[in-house]
């Protein structure tokens, strides 16, 4: 109980230096650049805050870290934007946000959609950072005990809960799963520091990044469907409201529920830390199963753009914690963070708390006051960005084209990389026209080799033993959790038989 | 504009197309196969590189089989998409094949003016000067935003180096 | 016993910057445009930090007359960045930052380069590594490390470190044939990963640079047993209670004489001219003059040696052959 009335002292404190009108100042610059960068192709949270790390050397540490991670934040809210509004996906966690935000896109409901994605995001973030002041010693013990076993324990989880839902016939969710398994394995093994299936092309020891993947099977796959269907976007009857925030807001609360199990699995797995990715994954295929309209998720549901954007916010956030106590990057952005911490002259690490008190609560009290005017900043762009759906289809396509390619290049500055975006749309339009689904794809190239070190680097340490994955109460749990999660469909049409024979002697 | 007539125009058949995708996925896993074999597919201790894709390539022409069998199976009649319908497939994806082929020895700013000018007045049949407007400011944008702003290097070719940009 | 004499230099470094000094001052060529600076190694890692210090620092105190663009190619353990330099024959606007990947990749990987197809620059420090063990094991002194490996059968401890068969893994290998055991090498994808892994508990021991675990040493999570260089760190600032980096003794004076350094080196594309070099050579002369970096220096107690011209050729082309050496022994070498 001292320990948190002692954090409410800091924070208190904090809220005093982050309220320096300079520092909200930062925000709002921050979190505006954020937006740009999120929105603009290639140019990822990463990428963005490594671009502007330079710039602060000159700012105190509090007033950088709140600059940085504002346009953090702001990264994390455009990602939806460019997810919704044109089916592409800037960060790995935005991909499951267009499962069901990109079709509300496209029967005229993009404000909806964006409005929803903006709002869960800040609710993800905000319950992480009130985990972050509570809890945050307990927190950084916890994610201690995760080597290698545990985390492929978690990875298995993530999968289980995903895998199992789709309405495709199994053999071609199957065959997409382990395309995308196989393009992951693609470029240097880090296990044995071998290259392998690069078969001699330099060209691939880069490997197949997921974001030009996903630029082709997502972004200009759903161009060339659009064009099947004639020269026109679907969403161009959107009607602009500028009261659609306050109408969606209204239909919000009743997805409480799933709201809230997505932020517990967004923490979750913010901090073990298996990241934002899995945890959107997570979420999404949890909520499709336990929710009413399960079954009309990726039509357009609402809750289906709630559930992976609560989890993601919350688990982006949630990995702050592991890289300020522990310092280890939850993400390639925290990676980054942790670089202009050093550059600033301060460690992460155990000490950081202790030392740097002003520091760290300057910078969690930044966290509740960036996201709040980040939301409000988005909010008011919601009319400007669904408008984008008005500009003629003939317009707009090459745009989107220019954008792709410009994307695909900066992921790795590599040319090639835009040749192979290509061959993945034509490849996206043929699999989504044969009724292949392209979710198990992107899956396995985000996770696959994650997955796969873990496993490695877990059976390097048993000596080839598979028992350490039921080595201690820990990994056992969550692999039965996944176990659980993975026979999950059968376990539902077993008890919906069973209610079926008790229902009819009765 | 042109619109693809619906109803009952000819275009190739779902099932052949069923059929070319297996092959492909299979041809795919049997490439990843070979692959995996050529680094070493056993179990060294532990997992060596090619372990795991060898497994995963297995599995991937196990199901393309299986899809091929199905796809065997399927009726002849469906279609996959009309012709008319492929042609306006093909209206964007010749231009922007064409686009990322060009990329590689002209950079990226001066095809993109290209394609936004074929696609304004060839598909869209807009006048020269707001084509001509958007195909000049929207590369602009970038190459300030970009290059400019973020300092981001993207591919330039001879025209830029023209131009002394 | 193999020596790892790979880099103790610290002696000639006189020598080498009145070599400097004799080129012609101030060279006359200048960039005319944004200049490149590939980093062969992801965002975040080691590498990284150092080429977005240098960034600042250039732009800060205004040190050249154009942008320096930080880019980075990581693909196929560097290998990528490296070609891309090399490609880009007699390009004076590119600059590439090196580590030890620069020998350890082309062996390991077979991806066709080498460092004489770049044009050698400066080095700018050398990086040292230390033995780590969690500060909860009984493990006071090296000595005491090393008998309990000697003690317990082959493949009971286990050392993490970053990437496969790169200089963590070297060392372990160095380390190995030092005490006659095996050791388990689990690979992780960066320094800070396998701090915390072995914070955790994952792993019995890691030769983490200093900068990637002094932070884990300040909260007294882990201890330092003794550092893979020639003589202590100079660097005398308190730590850990009464400790600072000069208490660490070598790992040589512990009976564990294993040697190695890493290379934290500029290279340029080939067929540069000489005016080109010298102007780089002196931009990070300068760059090495300002507090920034100093810090960084201290901060992540680095081997501060300098080195051009043909000095830095010849510690390259000893170092390579020691790479070579040491990657053969331990069965390294892309196979075919």
């Amino acid at each position: 109980m001292d320990m948190i009335l002692d954090n409410f002292n800091h924070l208190y404190h904090g809220f005093g230096i982050a309220s320096d009108p300079f520092n909200i100042l930062l925000m709002a610059i921050g979190i505006l650049l954020g937006v740009i960068i999120g929105v603009l192709p290639g140019l990822g949270g990463a990428n963005g805050v490594a671009i502007l790390l330079p710039l602060t050397f000159s700012m105190s540490p509090t007033s950088a870290i709140i600059l940085l991670s504002c346009i953090y934040w702001g990264a994390l809210f455009g990602g939806a934007i460019t997810s919704v509004l044109f089916n592409i996906p800037g960060e790995p966690w935005s991909v499951a946000t267009t499962f069901d935000g990109h079709p509300m896109a496209r029967s005229g409901r993009a404000g909806e959609a964006l409005t929803a994605a903006f709002t869960s995001s800040f609710v993800g973030a905000f319950f992480a950072i009130v985990m972050i002041t509570l809890i945050a010693p307990l927190v950084a013990q916890f994610a201690l005990q995760f080597g290698p076993a545990e985390k492929f324990a978690v990875y298995f989880l993530a999968f289980a809960s995903f895998v199992g839902m789709s309405k495709e016939p199994p053999a071609k969710t199957i065959v997409s799963m382990m395309i995308g398994f196989a393009l992951a394995c693609v470029g240097l093994d880090m296990v044995t520091g071998q290259l392998r299936l690069t078969f001699g092309f330099t060209e691939l020891l880069n490997g197949f990044d997921f974001l030009i993947a996903v630029i082709g099977l997502f972004g200009i796959g759903e161009i060339l469907l659009t064009m099947e269907e004639g020269l026109e976007f679907r969403g161009k009857a959107a009607k602009i409201d500028p009261k659609v925030v306050w109408k969606t807001w209204k239909t919000l609360p009743k997805f409480w529920v799933t709201s809230l199990r997505s932020c517990v699995i967004g923490c979750w797995m913010g901090i073990t830390p298996a990241g934002a990715t899995p945890a959107s994954f997570m979420s999404y295929g949890i909520a499709k199963r336990m929710s009413k309209n399960g079954k009309n998720f990726g039509n357009g549901e609402i809750e289906g753009v709630v559930a992976p954007e609560t989890a993601a916010h919350a688990a982006g956030t949630a990995a702050m914690l592991p890289m300020l106590a522990l310092g280890v990057p939850g993400s390639p952005t925290a990676a980054v963070l942790l670089g202009g911490l050093l550059i600033w002259g301060l460690q992460p690490g155990p000490m950081l708390f202790v030392e740097q008190a002003e520091f760290v609560w300057g910078l969690i009290a930044s966290m509740y006051l960036g996201n709040i005017v980040g939301l409000i900043l988005v909010l008011t762009t919601v009319p400007l960005f669904a408008a984008i759906l008005r500009i003629p289809f003939s317009i707009i396509a090459p745009v989107i084209l220019v954008i792709c390619a410009i994307g695909a290049y900066t992921v790795n500055n590599n040319v090639f990389d835009v040749l192979m975006m290509m061959v993945f749309g034509v490849l996206g339009y043929l699999l989504k026209k044969t009724n292949y689904p392209l979710a198990p794809l992107v899956l396995a190239i985000v996770l696959g080799p994650s997955a796969e070190e873990a496993f490695r680097q877990a059976l390097l340490y048993s000596g080839g033993a598979v028992s350490v994955f039921w080595s201690n109460g820990l990994v056992s749990s969550i692999m039965g959790l996944g176990v659980i999660a993975g026979i999950w469909p059968l376990i539902a049409l077993l008890f919906a038989k069973l209610r079926g024979t008790s229902a009819q002697p009765a | 504009m042109e619109q693809a007539h619906h109803g009952a125009e000819a275009g190739p058949k779902q099932r052949a197309v069923e059929i070319g995708t297996a092959l492909l996925t299979l041809g795919f896993g049997l490439i990843v196969l070979y692959g995996s074999v050529a680094v070493g597919a056993g179990w060294d201790g532990g997992p060596q590189a090619g372990f795991f894709p060898f497994y995963v390539a297995l599995i991937l022409c196990g199901c393309s089989l299986l899809n091929l069998v199905s796809g065997l199976r399927e009726a002849r009649e469906p279609v996959f998409a009309e012709y008319g319908q492929l042609r306006q497939v093909l209206k964007v994806l010749i231009p922007a094949c064409i686009y990322v082929a060009l990329v590689p020895s002209f950079g990226i700013y001066f095809p993109s003016v290209l394609l936004i000018l074929v696609f304004m007045i060839w598909l869209g049949h807009y006048k020269w000067p707001l084509a001509i407007a958007v195909a000049l400011g929207v590369p602009a944008f970038f190459y300030i935003t970009l290059e400019r702003w973020f300092l981001i290097p993207l591919p330039k070719g001879p025209i830029e180096a023209m131009l002394g940009l | 016993m193999k020596h790892l004499h790979a880099l103790g230099l610290g002696a000639v470094t006189a020598l080498g910057m009145t070599a400097l000094s004799m080129l012609p001052a101030a060279a006359a060529w200048e960039p005319t445009k944004p200049v490149e600076f590939i980093v062969p190694a992801g965002t975040g890692g080691g590498a990284d930090q150092m080429a977005r210090t240098l960034q600042g620092i250039i732009a800060k105190h205004d040190l050249m007359s154009t942008q320096l663009v930080v880019i980075n190619k990581s693909g196929g353990a560097g290998g990528e960045g490296f070609l891309d330099v090399k490609g880009a024959k007699g390009n004076p606007h590119k600059i590439v930052i090196t580590l030890s990947n620069l020998f350890t990749t082309p062996l390991a990987t077979g991806i066709p380069f080498n460092w004489k197809d770049l044009t050698p620059v400066a080095m700018l420090a050398l990086d040292e590594f230390v033995l780590w063990v969690n500060a909860q094991e009984p493990y006071k002194t090296a000595q005491e490390y090393e008998a309990a490996i000697k003690a317990a059968p082959d493949n009971t401890f286990k050392m993490g470190g970053t990437g496969s068969k790169q200089e963590d893994q070297i060392i372990t290998v160095a380390v190995q044939k030092a005490l006659g055991k095996k050791i388990t090498y689990i690979p992780y994808k960066g320094g800070g990963e396998v701090a915390v892994q072995l914070v955790g508990g994952h792993i019995n021991s890691s030769v983490n640079n200093p900068i990637e675990a002094v932070s884990q040493w300040r909260g007294d999570k882990l201890r330092p047993l003794c550092v893979f260089d020639s003589k202590t760190l100079p660097y005398t600032d308190k730590i850990q209670g009464d400790l600072s980096w000069s208490s660490v003794p070598t790992c040589k004076s512990a009976g564990l004489d294993v040697e190695y350094l890493m290379l934290r080196g500029i290279f340029m594309p080939p067929g540069v001219s000489d005016e080109q070099v010298a102007y780089f050579v002196d931009l990070f002369k300068k760059v090495r003059e300002t507090p920034e970096w100093q810090k960084l220096m201290k901060d992540g107690a680095f081997n501060q040696t300098f080195m051009a011209g043909d000095e830095f050729k010849a510690w390259l082309e000893q170092s390579e052959t020691i790479h070579k050496g040491l990657m053969q022994e331990a069965g390294f070498i892309a196979g075919n």
